[in-house]
């Protein structure tokens, strides 16, 4: 089941690649973002999703990686961690949902999947980071202009958008 | 014969197989290829990607060759990673890659 509009985001603590415990809320706005190590359209939005948390500093982006590792071994834990260090550290941190409940909770449907959280816990957007994975000149827009919505405590104007990626791979 | 066989893997859970038939139909009819004698076959189990050594989706193969050296990638049913030439990274691979294969196994037929 997905979140709808509106609807209050659920709760969630998760560990990071450093062990350190994230959970979304405490700030004018979060960014929940399912991503992954190994999908390609995960990988083509990777650097404009990490150029949204260094130029929106008062959001909490979290990154969430809920691929089953046991058949999608590019994603486990310690792949993940790999990752962070070979880039040198990422402006966002990036968390580990074992178990998919989150996943599930936020009806997550591919990697990436975004969801932008309002000061009041609420679902303000959902979707895609922008209109095309294949060109970096749109710069993540979807989200940033969700954000810069939310950040002056209105709503988006495109509150929706329909999610572009690799499918979850739940658990078997 | 100069018409190379030319087959698409694909799985049915990674979304980017349409744009990449319809992009190597159109370099296949750019080097005056039938772009309908493209096989589709799709790859659904992981006994099948084993067996098919499907290192993603999409796979384009060329006179059984893939177009695209797999390396150590690992086998399975995902979405494959294509590194295009300007250094992006994408779901589908760069059209000059699949035009170079194309065109290699032209030749390779000629001179045969």
């Amino acid at each position: 089941m997905s979140l709808a509009l509106g609807m209050e985001a659920p709760s969630f603590s998760l560990p990071d690649t450093d062990g350190v415990k994230h959970s979304p809320g405490g700030g004018p706005a979060t960014l929940v973002v399912f991503t992954c190590n190994h999908c390609p359209y995960a990988l083509a939005w990777h650097d404009r999703i990490a150029a949204v948390a260094r130029d929106y500093p008062d959001v909490k982006v979290l990154a969430i990686n809920p691929n089953d590792a046991e058949r999608y071994p590019r994603d486990s834990y310690d792949a993940m961690r790999e990752r962070v260090v070979s880039d040198g550290g990422w402006p966002m941190p990036y968390l580990r949902d074992e178990s998919q409940d989150v996943a599930r909770a936020y009806g997550a449907k591919t990697t990436p999947d975004c969801f932008v959280i309002d000061a009041e816990g609420r679902i303000a957007y959902r979707g895609a980071p922008d209109a095309d994975y294949a060109d970096p000149s749109h710069n993540a827009a979807s989200l940033r202009d969700a954000l810069d919505a939310v950040l002056a405590g209105a709503a988006p104007a495109v509150p929706e958008t329909e999610p572009v990626g690799c499918s979850i791979k739940w658990k078997r | 014969m100069t018409q190379p066989h030319v087959e698409l893997l694909v799985w049915d859970g990674c979304p980017s197989h349409p744009h990449a038939l319809s992009e190597l139909r159109a370099t296949m009819t750019e080097l005056g290829l039938d772009p309908e004698a493209v096989v589709v076959r799709e790859v659904d189990t992981d006994d099948a990607a084993q067996r098919e050594r499907f290192v993603g989706s999409p796979t384009i193969r060329v006179d059984g060759d893939d177009i695209q050296d797999p390396g150590d990638e690992p086998v399975g049913l995902t979405c494959r990673v294509y590194r295009l030439r300007d250094g992006r990274i994408a779901p589908t691979p760069d059209p000059a890659d699949v035009r170079d294969a194309l065109r290699a196994a032209i030749s390779a037929r000629r001179a045969a």
